[in-house]
């Protein structure tokens, strides 16, 4: 173990491989040792696995398929040993659809940063690169995109497309890009005057290997950490969306749609809303915290010695 | 007669004709460079020096491709250089920066930042290269793996020194390549290019605000004042220039250090 970390820790390592791990591990370090970002990291960990896993931690599934008589006995149970957060107005098990509600809240994170980020991060570099009618076109298009409010732009796509969960998704993607694309427009403008950019360009080196070579990875480290600051902002607009019945439909555990379903009977039943409400706020609390641990991790200045 | 030209004109690596570089226009106009006008030999080394915004690194970043000229002509070995270089140009032509700390890329190891110009011109045998010029500048083969900002600005300058000298180019542009180091360190880097350029025969353009420095380097020194080529000198093998023009004179003075008397009798030559 001593010996693996005076490798990775080594002044003068041997290999490219040596010195990118014991950067790595320089990172990883400054970041466990911080405990809010150890926090964040634990629960998103924990919504990963609990998605993965979902089928087999949710004792129950989805719905319960009760109806008549079952139905009316078993709905609206309060939190108990078997239920532990209740039942819902169809009898289902709470606790189950917000485990299996857990895998549609990473669907949408998942398709968002998979999209948004990459597209803006592509319109941002290359605007701010090249500057000159390229930047004013691209950062134009932008601001028509910034114009957009989300939920009114979710529910044109509601009504064209269809309510349901990829127009929710489609919605949230195609309102976040521009905020990356300006943020990497602006990373991009402070460097591109810079002597090290310079000097690559002496070298004879072509435009998209300056941007994909030097300016993107220099623009990525704020890139990671706004998109994960922002994912707590993504989850609550999808839960928003499916509020207000425009995202998720029933009976998919949507954990916004969840809520609205219990806000009938939330003086009576505090439960429908109550625990759905909670994972929302828990994991974006959580997304929130990694966030903030990955800015300290990822500084740029940050990478030093110690 | 046209024979004779040929060859006079093979022994010119760079020639520059007149040139004229201006930002801004209108009322704005700025004259960096007027109308300058010199020739460097191959092999010898060719001192630029002013105070700054005097048009020297100007005129630099115009020969490197940095900045466009709006009039004249600058020739490398006989051609005349478009506003596009071509890959074939940056090979024969390298330049080394200023400020070593600015230079190289943060987030690039040193064997990153030598191994780019060889993928660029897809050159082999990038280990054995990266290796032997890392020798020639004399940094440590333990350096090879590490991030600049674990080296002091010495060992930087001298990456960038083998970043420029790792393409084997003719002709090596230095700007002003030690007034961000310390005076100890200066010595030794301006060492180093001495060096190279006699093992290599390289052909330098220096540019400098130091006419110390530029006349320890160079055969001969270029001064130059506003944008315009004030004096022309010979450097003897005494390292003298013997300058004539008064605004030479002051910067012969100004570079042995700062003297509170000799500042006092500073005029300014506006």
């Amino acid at each position: 173990m001593t010996e693996l970390k005076s490798w990775l820790l080594a002044e003068n390592p041997d290999s490219r491989a040596q010195a990118s791990l014991g950067r790595a591990y320089l990172g990883w370090r400054r970041f466990f040792c911080n405990p809010l970002a150890m926090i964040g990291f634990v629960i998103v960990t924990a919504l990963l696995l609990m998605a993965i896993f979902a089928p087999y931690i949710a004792p129950e599934g989805i719905t319960s398929g009760l109806t008549g008589a079952e139905l009316k006995e078993h709905r609206f149970q309060p939190p108990s040993a078997e239920h532990w957060f209740g039942t819902d107005g169809q009898a289902n098990d709470i606790f189950s659809r917000i485990v299996m509600g857990s895998r549609i809240t990473l669907i949408i994170v998942g398709i968002v940063i998979f999209t948004a980020p990459i597209l803006g991060f592509i319109i941002g570099t290359v605007s701010g690169y090249f500057g000159g009618w390229i930047d004013v076109v691209l950062m134009r298009i932008t601001d028509v995109f910034l114009a957009f409010p989300k939920l009114v732009l979710a529910l044109a796509l509601a009504a064209a497309l269809g309510r349901g969960l990829e127009s929710a998704i489609f919605a949230i993607a195609i309102t976040s890009w521009p905020a990356y694309a300006r943020l990497a427009r602006a990373e991009t403008l402070t460097i591109r005057k810079t002597d090290y950019l310079a000097a690559a360009r002496l070298q004879g080196a072509g435009h998209w290997r300056l941007i994909s070579g030097h300016i993107m990875p220099l623009c990525l480290s704020s890139l990671i950490v706004r998109v994960t600051l922002d994912m707590a902002g993504i989850i609550l607009t999808a839960a928003g969306l499916g509020f207000l019945g425009l995202g998720a439909q029933p009976p998919t555990p949507e954990w916004g749609a969840m809520i609205a379903e219990g806000r009938d009977y939330i003086l009576s039943y505090w439960w429908l809303a109550t625990f759905p409400g909670l994972a929302i706020f828990v994991v974006a609390l959580g997304f929130n915290f990694l966030g903030d641990g990955l800015r300290d991790v990822l500084d740029p200045k940050s990478g030093g010695q110690h | 007669m046209t024979s004779m030209q040929t060859a006079e004109n093979a022994d010119i690596a760079i020639d520059i004709d007149n040139l004229s570089i201006h930002f801004g226009s209108g009322e704005d106009l700025v004259k960096a460079v007027d109308q300058v006008s010199f020739k460097i030999p191959a092999k010898q080394s060719f001192g630029l020096v002013g105070e700054s915004g005097s048009g020297k690194s100007t005129i630099l970043r115009a020969l490197a491709g940095l900045n466009t000229h709006c009039g004249g002509q600058m020739l490398l070995a006989g051609e005349a250089l478009q506003n596009e270089r071509s890959k074939a140009f940056y090979k024969k032509v390298q330049m080394v920066f200023q400020d070593p700390y600015a230079s190289l890329h943060p987030r690039h190891t040193i064997d990153k930042i030598l191994a780019e110009p060889l993928a660029i011109h897809g050159l082999d045998n990038a280990e054995r290269r990266i290796s032997e010029v890392m020798e020639q500048v004399a940094l440590p083969t333990k350096f090879r793996f590490r991030y600049p900002h674990q080296l002091s600005g010495g060992q930087r300058q001298r990456v960038a020194i083998a970043r420029a000298l790792i393409l084997e180019p003719k002709i090596l542009l230095l700007d002003e390549p030690t007034s961000a180091l310390d005076v100890s360190i200066q010595a030794e880097i301006l060492n180093l290019l001495n060096r190279l350029r006699d093992e290599l025969s390289l052909t330098y353009l220096l540019v400098s605000h130091d006419l110390g420095v530029v006349s320890y380097m160079c055969e001969q020194i270029a001064v130059m004042q506003h944008g315009k080529l004030v004096e022309l000198l010979e450097v003897d093998e005494h390292g003298e220039s013997h300058a004539q023009h008064p605004y030479t004179v002051q910067l012969n003075l100004a570079s042995k250090g700062y003297d509170r008397e000799v500042i006092g009798q500073f005029i300014d030559h506006d």
